[in-house]
């Protein structure tokens, strides 16, 4: 009867079995500590620009549409607070998740899938290393550093978008904007924008791996695999978003 | 290790291992032992099993039932890291190469040394001269610093051989070497592998869809001297133990033989490699 749910839900044991091995090999020789390095390069300055851009023009339409409310009660001095928090509580973590996804989950599930249909993931494992321990922990460690810093980037600079229309079109002076802003952040705020940013890492990291590991069909598969990547993961990160904003704001 | 009673020491055994992938059987009950020092040839269509069962041998795929035994050891049931010590010992073609696409040629091949037990003692300079030496005996030393893409087919397949006889196991697994190269590149990969086998004395198993490189492998040696494939003498110089064939279809082992043995073959299926 329950015979449609089984696919999904070895899918997701498979998954739980991929991410349980590649967080044990996180505390077990040998580290490929190269391979992180070369990771949080392509994951971190690589996409350095497309998650400030992002970030830039999200402050700034955030601040514009806000604008627009805020000046029927008077209170348009109030943008600076109310772009941080949207910004660094929700806005920062998941456009920037989003966008690595986009990027770092797909560019993971094709580069790993490619590897297994050309027999490569094979070959490791038949010239002794574990591809766990070489290709998905590594990705794993590095999208665990690099996303909360590119998230901390794309919040400063969406609050440097919001700055410019504050100062340019609703003549706030810069301290008017700035000081309530920073004032207004709590430490629940600061851990609920970083730890965010540093779960979804997991996600994004791990279901590329796992789609990509588990490719088979040759090239079509691929691109099969790297497109289930990129809405899995991003499915995940708004799921998770949600859990993770009931438990903060109720903490708050 | 059982070498010392003068029974010829297994390499690789199967025993009634079957594989299924879904529904459709890639190995139906395969049985078969091959000794240190022999040729096997397993012929068959293409999604016959030929790879699943390479794969199986050493321990890449887990078979449904059965138990396979890898030179002289149960492998069966063991865990991943366990197996690493035992691949080791073991080269391994695969079909397309399986080359690291992300490293260099030379990188490539220095690979297992790097990686594997064996060659935990070796220095950089040691690993640089073994892996030269492994590259000029497929002649593309010149090579080294290339990445494989920009290799043509046959040459891969070369850096492929190279990778898999670096550090001189005693059981090579080839699968299809020859597959999608033209007749004339297809013979010079046959016969490096041979070259491998007589220079180093090597156990072989071939997975392979075409009869003439079976035929190479079973009527020609490497000379030394002259650096080229010289048939094999009737008598003489026929190594022992020679050349067996192995035939599957649809994941069953239908025939195992000589040569002889499989040109005699009734069996539609088994005569369809032989004449041609």
């Amino acid at each position: 009867m329950l015979d449609f749910l089984k696919q999904p839900v070895g899918e997701f044991q498979d998954f739980l079995v991929l991410s349980g091995r590649a967080l044990k090999n996180v505390f077990r020789a040998p580290h490929y500590w190269d391979d992180v390095f070369l990771q949080m390069d392509i994951i971190g300055v690589g996409g350095l620009s497309i998650v400030t851009l992002i970030g830039f023009f999200s402050g700034l339409v955030i601040t514009m549409q806000m604008s627009r409310s805020l000046s029927t009660y008077g209170a348009v001095d109030q943008v600076g607070p109310i772009v941080m928090v949207i910004l660094v509580r929700e806005l920062g973590p998941v456009l920037t998740a989003v966008m690595v996804a986009g990027r770092t989950a797909s560019g993971i599930a094709s580069e790993l899938g490619s590897m297994k249909v050309s027999e490569q993931i094979d070959a490791m494992r038949a010239l002794g290393t574990d591809p766990i321990q070489k290709l998905v922990t590594p990705r794993m460690i590095a999208t665990a550093v690099m996303l909360p810093l590119l998230t901390i980037m794309a919040d400063l600079i969406g609050m440097v978008g919001g700055f410019l229309i504050a100062y340019f079109t609703l003549r706030l002076t810069p301290s008017q904007y700035w000081t309530p802003a920073y004032q207004t952040l709590e430490y629940n705020d600061v851990v609920q924008g970083l730890l965010k940013p540093f779960m979804f890492a997991f996600v994004v990291s791990l279901v590329g791996c796992y789609y990509g590991m588990q490719t088979t069909g040759g090239t079509q598969g691929v691109g099969r695999s790297t497109t289930q990547a990129v809405v899995v993961a991003c499915v995940w990160i708004f799921v998770l978003d949600a859990l993770l904003g009931r438990i903060f704001v109720h903490m708050g | 290790m059982s070498a010392a009673n003068g029974q010829p020491q297994s390499v690789l055994r199967f025993e009634d291992v079957s594989l299924a992938f879904d529904e459709t059987a890639a190995l139906d009950r395969v049985s078969f032992e091959q000794n240190a020092g022999e040729t096997r040839v397993l012929l068959g269509a293409s999604g016959s099993g030929k790879t699943a069962l390479l794969k199986t041998a050493i321990g890449l795929l887990r078979p449904d039932s059965g138990r396979v035994w890898l030179l002289g050891e149960e492998i069966t049931g063991r865990s991943e890291h366990d197996l690493f010590r035992l691949r080791s010992r073991v080269g391994v073609l695969f079909q397309e190469g399986g080359l690291f696409d992300s490293l260099t040629v030379a990188d490539n091949v220095a690979y297992p040394l790097e990686n594997q037990q064996v060659g935990q003692m070796a220095t950089p300079e040691e690993i640089e001269r073994r892996v030269e030496e492994a590259l000029r005996f497929v002649e593309l030393e010149h090579t080294l610093d290339k990445f494989p893409a920009e290799l043509s087919g046959g040459m891969r397949r070369r850096v492929g051989i190279a990778r898999a006889a670096v550090t001189e196991p005693p059981l090579v697994l080839y699968d299809s070497p020859t597959a999608g190269l033209d007749p004339i590149t297809a013979n010079t990969i046959v016969a490096l592998i041979a070259k491998e086998r007589d220079l180093k004395d090597t156990a072989n198993l071939m997975a392979t869809n075409r009869y003439q490189d079976g035929e190479i492998m079973a009527n020609f040696r490497y000379n030394p001297d002259s650096g080229q494939l010289v048939p094999a003498g009737r008598a003489s110089e026929n190594r022992e133990p020679g050349t067996t064939f192995m035939v599957m279809e649809g994941g069953r082992l239908v025939f195992e033989g000589s040569q002889k043995e499989l040109e005699a073959s009734r069996d539609p299926y088994v005569a369809r490699f032989v004449r041609r």
